[in-house]
């Protein structure tokens, strides 16, 4: 029986070089020393205003953004769309059609940006890195039993190793939310730990799951717990959960890498993903980053799009600004 | 004798099977043939068009699907509701288009006899538009109509109900789906018919009534790449010519606006049935 702490229980598992844990940047190196500091320090984060941060997101959702400043804004977000598909029928097939498309998203005009990288399971990640060979744009792997994180960790860890081994530039990993929930925030730290010394040169991204934390505050918590861990990205949500993506949690994950950067010097990235359909939505993201976080966060690098949908709506709104009257869905590719 | 407040009416666009207002907040005020006040009225905007373009649209896959014999029901049951609204149209046709109340019952009952006319057309179209061809080779040859997509109606002007029944109904008999524009002077009976809609079979977003300046809206649906046909009764000329030519950008279908709104009690035919019809043909092989 695999114990479900023990990483290397699966035979033939490399251990993972160094200690049983990585230790969190200055300033902070001492609050994983236990579980009961490490909780101590999570629950002694500041609270959430929830009623303010729906407010403030509600405020900056009715900017109205127009003309030059929406065609920049729309080309910005399909620059930053980590364009996705997780189905249970998902084939090479359509990874291969998914990858021409995040190569060259509108066929007609060779001056709409391609998106910045394309999401897949594990196993699909070679068939999207061969397709994708010579763009810049990355391939992203989610792993980690990923929608649920529901298996040992041995197994999780392989699966990055799996994932990574296949060309994954970046891994998308979920938090184990029961052990997050249940309060044990030191194995979830630890976990990361481990996922991210598995990815090896890959990026991280740490799924909070957040719809399923259900509190703003536990949005706060599980994002100070990846950032201290090493993760290169936050992302909200896997995109199987409803609500997903909302943009009261997008802000107060904003706040979170805004106030990490501030203590330790670091910079991480956010990824809204699941829920984010139409342009409208898109651009306020866009508006709530430059307004919390900055110009630093507003690039590719630092701020993503987990969306499928969201890409056909950009092209449209695109096309119209482009000749002026309305398209429609013909005039874009079917996913 | 009362002391009652009057309730003044605001009305709402039609869109989607719900009354929103205009995405722009306007309104209009729409009198009576002498001048006199009736109703505020929604000024639909061309955000209000592009969103019951994506109504019809997404309406349109179930609505095209549904039997020919099913949606004879749902347009005759549209007719039992007006039916029983008749007074209020025959009220709202006689102050907009100032005419006695006997003459207005009249236009409201020929209006209803035109919907149950048409609703009696759905399932007899592929008989009569449709065809098994001879061809020379060991094959059938079908040829069957099928609904067009979204029809963009610009319904007339003078004729507010009779008119607009007579534009709207054999595009949705054909199985297509529609966003009107109504007469911007007389749009009550339109607005009437909405109210109808909504509380009769016919889904959401099959219907979609906008009330407001057919020369402000049209150029948006007739350039919308999303719309299939226009027809263009309530429009004439420099306007009409220009949607002609906007519309060929995309390709659409164009019912070209009469040169004068005719007289909308004579027999239409298929005049308005085909225009939004396409021919499919099938050619099948012959088994043993």
């Amino acid at each position: 029986m695999t114990y479900v702490l023990d990483p290397d229980a699966l035979a033939g598992g490399e251990a993972p070089v160094g200690g049983p844990a990585g230790t969190p940047p200055d300033p902070f190196a001492d609050v994983t020393r236990s579980d009961a500091a490490f909780r101590a320090f999570l629950h002694g984060l500041p609270g959430v205003d929830a009623v303010g941060a729906q407010q403030r997101t509600a405020v900056l959702g009715t900017r109205s953004i127009k003309t030059t400043a929406k065609a920049w804004a729309i080309d910005t977000a399909i620059s930053m769309v980590d364009l996705t598909t997780l189905e249970g029928s998902d084939t090479p097939g359509k990874v291969r059609s998914l990858a021409a498309k995040a190569r060259r998203p509108d066929p007609e005009d060779p001056a709409c940006p391609a998106v910045a990288a394309v999401c897949v399971y594990g196993d699909l990640a070679g068939v999207a890195k061969e397709a994708l060979a010579g763009t810049g744009i990355k391939v992203a792997a989610v792993a980690t039993a990923f929608p649920s994180g529901r298996a040992s960790r041995a197994v999780k860890l392989a699966d990055v190793r799996d994932a990574v081994a296949n060309g994954a530039d970046e891994i998308d990993m979920v938090i184990d939310r029961g052990a997050f929930l249940a309060g044990r925030y030191l194995d979830v730290y630890e976990e990361i730990v481990a996922v991210k010394e598995a990815c090896g040169p890959a990026h991280l991204k740490v799924i909070l799951e957040t719809g399923e934390l259900v509190t703003l505050d536990n949005a706060r918590r599980a994002s100070w717990l990846a950032m201290l861990a090493g993760g290169d990205f936050i992302k909200t949500s896997t995109g199987k959960i409803s609500p997903a993506a909302t943009l009261p949690v997008c802000l107060v994950m904003l706040e979170a890498v805004r106030d990490f950067r501030a203590a330790t010097g670091r910079q991480v990235g956010v990824k809204p993903a699941g829920g984010i359909k139409t342009t409208k939505d898109a651009v306020k993201h866009l508006v709530l980053i430059n307004e919390t976080v900055g110009e630093d966060w507003l690039s590719p690098d630092w701020f993503r799009l987990g969306a499928s949908s969201l890409l056909n709506d950009l092209l449209l709104q695109r096309q119209k600004l482009r000749t002026g009257h309305y398209s429609g869905p013909d005039h874009v590719s079917v996913d | 004798m009362s002391d009652r407040l009057t309730v003044r009416k605001t009305y709402k666009l039609y869109v989607n099977g719900a009354f929103p207002r205009s995405e722009s907040g306007r309104t209009y005020e729409v009198t009576d043939a002498r001048g006199h006040f009736l109703a505020n009225a929604a000024w639909a905007s061309r955000k209000d068009a592009r969103d019951a373009v994506v109504a019809a649209r997404g309406a349109f896959a179930k609505w095209s699907a549904a039997t020919a014999y099913n949606r004879g029901q749902v347009l005759y049951r549209v007719a039992e509701v007006m039916e029983g609204r008749a007074a209020q149209f025959a009220e709202e046709v006689a102050a907009g288009e100032g005419l006695s109340s006997s003459k207005a019952r009249a236009e409201v009952d020929a209006a209803i006899d035109r919907w149950v006319w048409y609703a009696g057309w759905t399932d007899k179209l592929a008989a009569v538009l449709g065809s098994t061809n001879p061809v020379a080779g060991p094959y059938f040859g079908f040829s069957m109509p099928e609904p067009t997509g979204v029809v963009a109606v610009l319904a007339p002007q003078r004729s507010s109900l009779l008119g607009l029944v007579s534009v709207l109904a054999p595009v949705l008999a054909g199985g297509n789906t529609a966003v009107v524009v109504s007469s911007k002077g007389r749009p009550l009976p339109a607005i009437t018919l909405g109210e109808v809609l909504a509380t009769s079979d016919v889904p959401g977003g099959v219907v979609n009534l906008l009330t407001g300046d057919a020369a402000e809206i049209g150029p948006w649906l007739a350039e919308h790449a999303d719309v299939d046909a226009v027809d263009l009764a309530g429009t004439a000329g420099p306007l009409a010519m220009e949607l002609e030519r906007s519309a060929a950008g995309t390709v659409k279908r164009v019912l070209r606006a009469p040169a004068e709104e005719p007289d909308w009690s004579g027999d239409p035919g298929l005049s308005r049935l085909r225009p939004f019809l396409e021919t499919k043909s099938v050619w099948h092989p012959i088994g043993l």
